[in-house]
Formats: C-alpha cells, structure tokens, sequence
C-alpha cells in the first residue's frame, strides 16, 4: 500500500511515517506534501492507496484537497482520512460529506492512527 | 463576553492534553494572570498562531531556546541541542496543536473562528508587540525546571463577517 501524507509540518509528516512503518499493514512507498497543490503534483505522478491529511494549510487546504481528490475519476476511490486539529462538528461533517473515510483530531496517539488504518484496510 | 476563567480552563486542558499525549511529558500549571502586554523575549522561542471570525486574536506560546529543543526531542525522536528548522517547526506544531484545540473549545461560546498557520519566531534581545489594547491571559506550566507560557487574547471583531466566498477561514487571517 503506497500512501500520501499531507501536512505542512514537516514534524507531523515525520511522525506519521513512523506511525505508518509501525503499523501492521502492507506499507508499500510513502510520499509526503506540504500542502495540498503539492499533494495534487504527488498524485499526478505516482498512484497511492491512502491519503492522510491535514486540514489547515497554506495554498491549499485540505478540505479543497479532499474535494478535488473525490472529484478526479482517477483518485476518487483513494481513502483519505483527515488527521487536523479542527474539532467542530461543522468541519467532521463537512469532511465527511466531501468523502473522507475517517477523522482524527490532533493531538493523537500512535494507537489511534493504527485502529483508523485497521477500520479502512 | 466569555468569563475570563474559561479562558485558563481552555488553554490549561489543550496545552496538557497535546503535552501528555504527543510528547509524552507532564507540565504543571501555575497560577494564571493578565497581562496587557504581548511578551517580551530576551533569548528563546516563540510561536504565534491567529484566530479571526466574529472574534478576533491570537495564541502564543513562548520558551527558552533549551526547551524548545526538549520539545522537539521528544516530539518526533531527534537528538538536537541547537535550534534548528526541525526545532522551529515542532514549536510551531505544537502551538497549532494547542491552540487549535483551544479554539475547538471557545468556539461553543464566540461561534465558527478560522486559524492561520503558525508563525514561529527565535532569536536573542528581541521585543515585539501586538497593536490593540486587549490584555492576554497568560497560563505558565512548569517542565523540568524549565517554563512553558501559553497566552491567549480575544475580543469581539470590530466589524464581523463571515469568510469571502472562495475563501477558506485559513486565507483570511494572519498570513
């Protein structure tokens, strides 16, 4: 499984890789972006399996990502799961009608990243 | 208008839940205050990150230099002495952690408010000031011989609107 994080910190990027190489799944390439035009240049070029994004970040964020992910034919049945600080439920519900499969609040522990993963894969 | 205990209360619990919890390191809070000035840095880190809606103003958390590579140590397993980009950008990490889950909580009281991205600041003999005559609330948390200050000021938009069509609550604030 090849997987896209997004994130324009690069701490949480470095976390969530590690998270990932931890995790009990068939983790194939991981790629990551600092934001979400570079997300959309990651994915034109490589296909991923899973997106992990952040919600809040410069350019483009991750809801405009998530959107834009759903509305190419080529990416719209790519899991992504938002992994942000925005904990209104406006914003879930937002996310979830735009199509993320999953939402998780920072600051999160390792354990809860994994049990999302082992609910979509 | 919010009582101004809620607002410690806020602050105490994010800055604690994102401390525990992603860095694995206890802080004790210490008596709260106002304080009408923005903080004045002599050496060390400093992270500020806005909030904007129908009420507008900011978080900050400061530190020493030290600290700040503590933090960072633990945050994502490096080994750093120095302030380095990776210090810099844990700092700023940390402080969207907190006061993203500070706004999380006020929002119930003041409704819907954007975040930008942090901006974080490091340096030696410098000051800096926020125009405004809103006073902060400030929360120190004891580490390790070291002091963490989370502060956070608000006040209700002189003119509230509501993000331009097209815009995400993120491109409206503090760039």
């Amino acid at each position: 499984m090849d997987v896209l994080i997004v994130d324009d910190s690069a701490a949480i990027r470095k976390i969530l890789r590690r998270v990932l190489q931890q995790a009990e799944i068939p983790l194939g390439q991981v790629y990551e972006a600092g934001d979400g035009v570079e997300a959309i240049e990651s994915l034109k070029k490589q296909k991923v399996q899973l997106i992990l994004s952040d919600i809040n970040m410069p350019n483009k964020d991750g809801l405009q990502l998530l959107g834009e992910v759903k509305g190419n034919p080529e990416w719209k049945d790519v899991p992504v799961v938002m992994i942000t600080t925005e904990g209104s439920q406006a914003k879930v519900l937002e996310a979830i009608q735009l199509g993320a499969v999953g939402y998780v609040r920072k600051p999160f522990t390792a354990e809860q990243i994994k049990e999302k993963l082992t609910g979509i894969i | 208008m919010i009582e101004p205990q809620k607002l410690v209360d806020y602050a105490t619990s994010a800055t604690t839940d994102v401390f525990s919890t992603m860095l694995g390191m206890e802080l004790e809070v210490q008596a709260s205050s106002l304080d009408p000035d923005f903080p004045t840095i002599n050496d060390g880190v400093m992270a500020l990150v806005g909030l904007a809606g129908s009420w507008t103003g900011a978080g900050v958390i400061c530190c020493t230099a030290a600290f700040a590579c503590k933090l960072c140590n633990q945050f994502i397993g490096t080994a750093v002495e120095n302030v380095d980009e990776d210090v810099l950008d844990a700092v700023g990490e940390v402080a969207n952690m907190i006061i993203g889950n500070f706004k999380t909580s006020i929002e119930e009281h003041v409704g819907a408010l954007g975040l930008s991205v942090p901006t974080v600041i490091y340096g030696r003999n410098f000051t800096s000031r926020s125009i405004g005559q809103n006073s902060w609330t400030v929360v120190p948390f004891h580490c390790g011989g070291e002091v963490l200050e989370v502060r956070v000021c608000l006040a209700p938009a002189k003119e509230p609107t509501a993000p331009r069509a097209g815009y995400s609550h993120t491109s409206t604030v503090l760039a």
